[in-house]
């Protein structure tokens, strides 16, 4: 008997009426079509650029882009190749949003937090900033960023002056280059001398207060060496670091750095505009926690300021960041609107310059297609990591 | 799972039936339209009246394509295109022909894929600077802002012509003319760079034209010319022989008003011209009458010109280079014979 259903099972298990088989079995296909279309569209692709005469080789990579970029954090110049052209626009584009990332979470967060404020006006000068960037285009305020609020800014000649040699004009924002002479090497040591003093002071605070209870003077202690240690190393060895004020020359300042309009609106636009994105996901993660959580802080005796530090918001955490993630890759994405405002980011620079110079779209929308990708899911990785520290651990 | 496998069929057939390429000429005298590509604002080149109509003078060039083939030069469809699109637009076929502001370069013809059929306009890259600045020469743009327009040979002569000079300079560049304009009227750049037919194109739209002067220095070479796909030598005739028409038209008295008299001409030029004589039409794969209709609806040259960019127009732009080759130009047509 048992050999009977034995041998009924082992039969059924070939063929397609077995469950698991069957799933299997449409996987496979699954994959099998998928894999072969992507094929068939690459070779298609590729002889039909071959038969319309489009370049199809890497080989512009290393040859001179012949024009110059306006912004560029690593060296660059029109001798420079399209290759060196590709990292300016990355670095451009990583810059750019990893400020704007820094800048628009510290905003969401202050402004989460102000919706929930039992002071009315607060609250809904709060709920008005969310309610109104929310709904409006983000290229419609990177345009509105750049032309009706930077760029009326007087021009070089009428700048208007900020005290210590800051000019602000329609041209961006000169401020006076540092230059460092001998001795500036010892103020930078101290500097991180008193970094490393600091975070064993905040371990040695630590490990002091969860022995005795006892809380020490930390942060007015480590303020006090960040700010002294370095002041008394500039003073003692004569004032190494000086200043070199922008001069206006010809039709613009000469010395000093530059902070362009183009990158200012990209940079206030992207910020304010995923800000309220933010502000939305920090409200829904602190009205998350429970309200007993509150109230057993107050019944401990925690103020209100170290109930939403030390109670509310870590626990909101591990709503936050999931949804946070998004925000950032949207951010990181959304960075590519720069071309409407004349930034050379990646999309600028090499899906428009370069593509255009080379002709090779194929090849440059692939590379740049491919570079999004990869910072997103190196974003993306990065966060996985962050909230599995957040995570509730099983104990 | 059977309509997934369908759906995936059809797309690997699309894919494949697209690779076939047919000739260029068969495919508009098919679609009774031809597609061209051309500016999307350039006041004097390309643009849009008041009613919608595209009017301009590498427009009417489409047109005259349009009045060879199809013998009817409304029949086109304008793609308007940015300088940074225009090639590609092109190269993947949703143009039949390229009518732009495109400078004509060795790199251009040899890697894009795409030939130059002429040149209908000669050009050079120039300097836009504000009266108040009191510029005179481009030597004395040591550290200004200047706005270009990104995916042109400009950005290219730029930054040739600054480090040959060794001047400091820094561009800002944007994808459409109308905003490269509106940046330096709003006074974001000091200088605008362009094609000087450009420059006085944009002067034109200017909420104040007179504040500004173009500066006396071409610092380039631009040749500005249609242009088609490689491997299509057909079309390449067409683009190119079109032009000559009218260039030839201009050079024996031809116009759009004495056209079908001239028809009787006793001069063998002419009547070869026309196609009354000779094989001007079989030869190409068009009616004989083509040139007729290319004269008679679009014109000369020299009308095309005028009407266009020079003394009938706004734009008031001189002759220069575009005259004739037989009046101190170089605007030359081969025999046609």
């Amino acid at each position: 008997m048992s050999d009977l259903s034995l041998s009924v099972q082992s039969r059924r298990s070939i063929s397609l009426h077995n469950k698991k088989v069957r799933g299997i079995f449409y996987q496979l296909l699954l994959a099998g079509s998928l894999l072969a279309l992507g094929l068939g569209v690459g070779v298609q692709t590729v002889s039909n650029m071959r038969a319309r005469g489009i370049p199809l080789s890497f080989g512009f990579w290393n040859e001179s882009a012949g024009f110059d970029i306006n912004q560029a954090l690593i060296p660059y110049d029109a001798l420079s190749t399209y290759g060196q052209a590709f990292w300016v626009g990355v670095v451009n584009t990583l810059f750019v949003s990893l400020l704007a990332i820094l800048l628009a979470t510290s905003l969401g967060f202050v402004v989460g937090i102000a919706r929930l404020s039992q002071n009315w006006i607060v609250a809904k000068v709060a709920t008005s900033y969310v309610e109104i960037i929310r709904n409006i285009p983000l290229l419609l305020q990177l345009l509105f960023w750049y032309n009706a609020v930077l760029k009326p800014l007087p021009a070089p000649k009428s700048s208007i002056e900020i005290p210590g040699g800051v000019y602000l004009n329609n041209r961006g924002l000169i401020i006076p280059e540092v230059q460092l002479h001998p001795g500036a090497g010892l103020v930078a040591l101290s500097s991180a001398a008193a970094i490393v003093c600091c975070i064993a002071l905040w371990f040695y605070a630590r490990r002091v207060q969860i022995r005795t209870g006892r809380q020490l003077p930390v942060l007015s202690v480590s303020l006090a060496a960040l700010i002294g240690f370095p002041l008394l190393m500039f003073l003692a060895a004569g004032e190494p670091v000086s200043f070199i004020r922008p001069q206006l020359h010809g039709f613009n300042f000469q010395g000093g750095h530059q902070l362009y309009p183009e990158f200012a609106a990209l940079l206030i636009g992207l910020s304010v505009y995923t800000g309220s994105y933010i502000a939305e996901i920090v409200r829904g993660g602190i009205q998350a926690v429970p309200k007993g959580q509150t109230e057993a802080a107050y019944a401990l005796g925690l103020p209100p300021g170290k109930t939403l530090r030390l109670v509310v918001v870590p626990q909101a955490l591990r709503i936050i960041i999931p949804p946070l993630t998004s925000q950032y890759l949207n951010l990181t994405k959304n960075s590519s609107l720069a071309v409407f405002i004349g930034y050379p980011d990646l999309v600028q620079i090499f899906a428009g310059t370069v593509l255009n110079q080379t002709g090779a779209a194929v090849q440059v929308m692939a590379i740049t297609l491919a570079v999004y990708l990869a910072i997103s899911l190196v974003t993306s990785l990065a966060m996985n990591g962050f909230n599995r520290h957040f995570a509730i651990v099983e104990r | 799972m059977r309509s997934t496998l369908k759906g995936l069929i059809a797309v690997a057939m699309a894919c494949t039936a697209s690779s076939a390429w047919s000739a260029t000429l068969d495919n508009v005298k098919k679609n009774g339209v031809l597609t061209c590509g051309t500016n999307s604002a350039t006041a004097g080149f390309s643009l849009p009246d008041n009613e919608g109509k595209w009017t301009g003078f590498v427009v009417d060039y489409c047109r005259a394509v349009a009045a060879a083939v199809l013998g009817d030069a409304q029949k086109v469809k304008f793609i308007p295109l940015t300088p940074k699109d225009r090639f590609t637009a092109l190269q993947s076929g949703e143009i039949d022909i390229l009518a732009h502001n495109a400078t004509w370069t060795s790199s251009r013809d040899m890697s894009l894929g795409i030939l130059f059929a002429g040149t209908y306009f000669y050009d050079g890259q120039g300097f836009m600077v504000r009266k108040a600045d009191n510029i005179t020469s481009a030597k004395g743009l040591d550290g200004a802002s200047i706005c270009v327009t990104q995916g042109t040979t400009t950005e290219l002569n730029l930054a040739d012509y600054f480090r040959s000079q060794s001047i400091k300079y820094t561009t800002v560049g944007f994808a459409d003319e109308e905003a490269v304009v509106k940046a330096y009227e709003e006074g974001r750049c000091d200088v605008l760079s362009a094609d000087t037919s450009t420059l006085n194109a944009s002067r034109l739209r200017m909420a104040k034209p007179d504040d500004s002067i173009v500066l006396p220095e071409l610092i380039s070479k631009e040749p500005l010319g249609p242009a088609v796909r490689q491997g299509d030598d057909q079309w390449f005739n067409v683009a190119k022989w079109t032009l000559y028409v009218m260039v030839a038209a201009e050079e024996f008295g031809v116009t759009s008003k004495n056209v079908d008299a001239m028809k009787s001409s006793d001069n063998p030029n002419i009547r070869r011209l026309l196609g009354v004589e000779g094989s001007i039409g079989k030869d190409i794969g068009l009616g004989d009458n083509w040139p007729v209709e290319v004269i008679k609806q679009v014109g000369n040259y020299g009308e095309v010109f005028d009407r266009n960019v020079g003394k009938d127009s706004p734009l008031k732009m001189e002759r220069g280079l575009n005259a004739l080759w037989n009046k101190g130009g170089i605007q030359y047509a081969p025999p046609i014979r």
